[in-house]
């Protein structure tokens, strides 16, 4: 098994990001399915109200590192470090509790629940039942085709609507890191612009995302700073911009050249 | 906590779907409608002893004591629906739990540990000798006594999914009757009396101790050969069986179980504590199947392996899905008319038809040939049970498109 070293990242462009601690710290992580090493010593950093994006193609290692911080896939090696305590190999339920939701793979949306339903769960953890109903109802100002469809079964929906829906589920937590996980998957255009436009505004709002994606262009069009992922190793790293321009990248994830 | 959304507008408060935010976990609205199912059954409980007076053709198809064993069984269906139907747990080895609850009866309520005497409010006589402790007590041990039983094999198996968990209490569910029928010799003590079984248990009732402190206030009642009071305990039991799983189905709790049915990992990622939300499911399960064992040891006055086989396990799952999973009344439905077929229906029919047809077919001993026709038969024709629960009905016939291709642009 290769023993991956950090020499081995490429910095594109500045990696000044701040003088604040990262609000999420990975580090050295290495994931196994079996036997299989499908993370082979990930080492990234969130600051606080950063949209940071992992970038890749398929089977890069992207998901495998979302569900390593939120708590589905165990770490074999390596530390996950969220606001100053460790996190790593903690079940899901205690993650979510410290301040990380997702909407996960996708979407993962309860399809036999109504949408209110879905986001009512998506509060699970919390008691204060005017926060919740606050909450709601600005889920619903974000997203306006969810409060039309509230008493609707959740599996009926269309593919952005419950892509909405996933995302407001994962704010119903009101969350600290917010983690998205492909957002853009199988959208139509007019829509994967409408969802990263909410990913725009829901950060400005004051929530740190961390998001996968392997639409690369449009990922790297709202994020601040990039990763690249390749079998499992961290290739290249940057702000999003200087990414964005990038030879390497244009040619691997851009389809040019 | 910075909160993401602080500086936005809460939407205008108009209209239905903002009035219906406010029903919350535990808030839903009610309506008339919903009273008809609880109001109806409860009515038709109390009023079974006179129903069954009134029977046609005699009521020997339809006596007191079968009516109490399908109660017994309703409790039972009514505990699996919380593992099965709920929190969708496949279970096949629940008759454990009902064995544990008539041991702990036979242990703490016969002559069984003859060289020692203790009573507390018991209906035994005050001479006897071995444990004897009130029937009524005994029930909250039963429970106690399984729900630990139930987190205690829930612990290392529940990390299992689907069909590796059914394997497992498959095996639990052996395991057992088999150390029941073998523990006539541990070491040099006899534990459960073998196959032979505890028999001669007390009977259910007040005993004298309460009497002589109150004054005659509690009058000593020992029920030994009434079924109608008897009748009456078991539907005590089961409408408190009811009331809980439906207050459990509203609650948090309920919506875990039924989270984590739909979809695990999405289930953890809201952040249900899987682990213990399962645990909570198999130690309310087992309370209840405790409390059936402890009844219906005390009403045949004994405890005996052989009453706990894994084919009753099967009986009872037979029941959670014939009356449709996750809906209570449902599966009421289903366990009484199975229950009733088990034990008494087959075997009157059966005969009904020999006489008529002059043939000497022994038709109770084909049993699961019948149970796996109406299984056959239900999944063919109403494969959600007689009364699905409303989502289950979904699951079911209709096809959930949860991974929706691409919309047509302008359609948002």
């Amino acid at each position: 098994m290769s023993s991956p070293t950090a020499e081995s990242v490429t910095q594109v462009g500045s990696g000044d990001r701040g003088s604040a601690a990262p609000v999420l710290e990975v580090e050295g992580l290495r994931v196994f399915y079996g036997n299989i090493e499908a993370v082979k010593g990930v080492s990234i950093k969130v600051h606080p109200g950063e949209i940071v994006t992992l970038i890749g193609s398929n089977g890069a290692g992207k998901t495998t590192t979302l569900r390593a911080i939120s708590g589905l896939n165990a770490p074999r090696h390596g530390t996950i470090t969220f606001e100053g305590k460790s996190i790593g190999g903690r079940p899901g339920h205690e993650i979510v509790k410290l301040g990380i939701a997702q909407s996960p793979e996708g979407r993962k949306i309860f399809g036999r629940m109504s949408v209110q339903e879905n986001l009512e769960l998506g509060a699970f953890q919390r008691t204060d039942k005017d926060g919740i109903k606050d909450d709601v109802a600005r889920v619903f100002d974000l997203f306006p085709r969810l409060k039309e469809r509230i008493n609707q079964r959740a599996g009926t929906m269309s593919g952005g609507e419950q892509q909405m829906l996933a995302m407001g589920r994962a704010l119903m937590a009101r969350p600290k890191l917010l983690m998205l996980d492909e957002p853009s998957m199988g959208l139509a255009p007019v829509l994967v612009d409408l969802i990263f436009e909410t990913v725009k505004e829901v950060n400005a709002q004051g929530t740190t995302i961390l998001m996968v994606e392997q639409n690369a262009l449009a990922a790297l069009d709202v994020a601040r700073y990039a990763y690249v992922l390749e079998s499992g190793k961290i290739k290249l790293e940057g702000p999003a911009a200087a990414l964005a321009t990038n030879d390497e990248v244009r040619k691997a994830y851009l389809g040019e050249g | 906590m910075a909160d993401p959304l602080a500086d936005r507008q809460p939407a205008p408060q108009a209209g239905r779907p903002v009035g219906a935010l406010k029903a919350s976990f535990g808030d839903r609205r009610r309506h008339v409608g919903d009273w008809i199912w609880p109001v109806g059954f409860l009515i038709l409980a109390l009023a079974v002893p006179y129903i069954q007076k009134l029977l046609p053709d005699g009521n020997e198809w339809m006596d007191m004591r079968t009516v109490i064993t399908c109660m017994v069984f309703v409790l039972l269906a009514i505990g699996l629906n919380i593992v099965v139907g709920y929190a969708g747990l496949l279970d096949l080895g629940y008759v454990a739990f009902w064995a544990i609850g008539a041991y702990v009866f036979a242990w703490l309520a016969s002559t069984f540990w003859n060289n020692q005497e203790f009573h507390l409010f018991s209906t035994a006589k005050e001479t006897a000798a071995g444990i004897h402790v009130s029937f009524w007590l005994v029930i909250i041990v039963g429970a106690i006594v399984c729900a630990i039983a139930g987190v205690l094999i829930g612990a290392p198996t529940l990390r299992l999914r689907g069909d590796y968990l059914a394997i497992v209490t498959l095996g639990f569910g052996e395991i057992i009757p088999q150390a029941v029928r073998n523990g006539d010799q541990v070491g040099e003590t006899n534990i459960t009396n073998g196959a032979k079984g505890i028999n001669g248990l007390d009977k259910m009732g007040f005993g004298s101790t309460l009497d002589s402190a109150t004054g005659g206030f509690l009058p000593e009642v020992v029920l030994s050969r009434d079924v109608i009071p008897r009748y009456y305990i078991i539907m005590l039991f089961c409408v408190l069986a009811v009331f809980i799983s439906l207050r459990l189905r509203e609650g948090k709790l309920g919506r875990a179980w039924i989270a984590i049915r739909e979809d695990e990992l999405a289930a953890s990622a809201m952040g249900i504590a899987l682990m213990r939300t399962k645990l909570w499911a198999y130690a309310i399960g087992a309370c209840f199947g405790g409390v059936a064992g402890v009844f219906y040891a005390a009403h045949i006055g004994g405890a005996n392996p052989d009453s706990f086989f894994f084919n009753i396990s099967v009986l009872i799952l037979c029941m959670v899905i014939l009356g449709g999973m996750g809906n209570v009344y449902g599966v009421i439905l289903g366990a009484f008319f199975l229950a009733w077929l088990n034990f008494k229906g087959l075997e009157f029919l059966g005969d009904s038809f020999n006489r008529a047809a002059g043939t000497d077919i022994a038709w109770a001993d084909k049993s699961f040939l019948f149970f796996g026709i109406i299984l056959v038969a239900t999944m063919l024709l109403r494969p959600e049970g007689l009364l699905p629960a409303a989502r289950q009905k979904r699951l079911i016939t209709e096809r959930v498109d949860e991974q929706s291709s691409t919309l047509a642009p302008g359609h948002i």
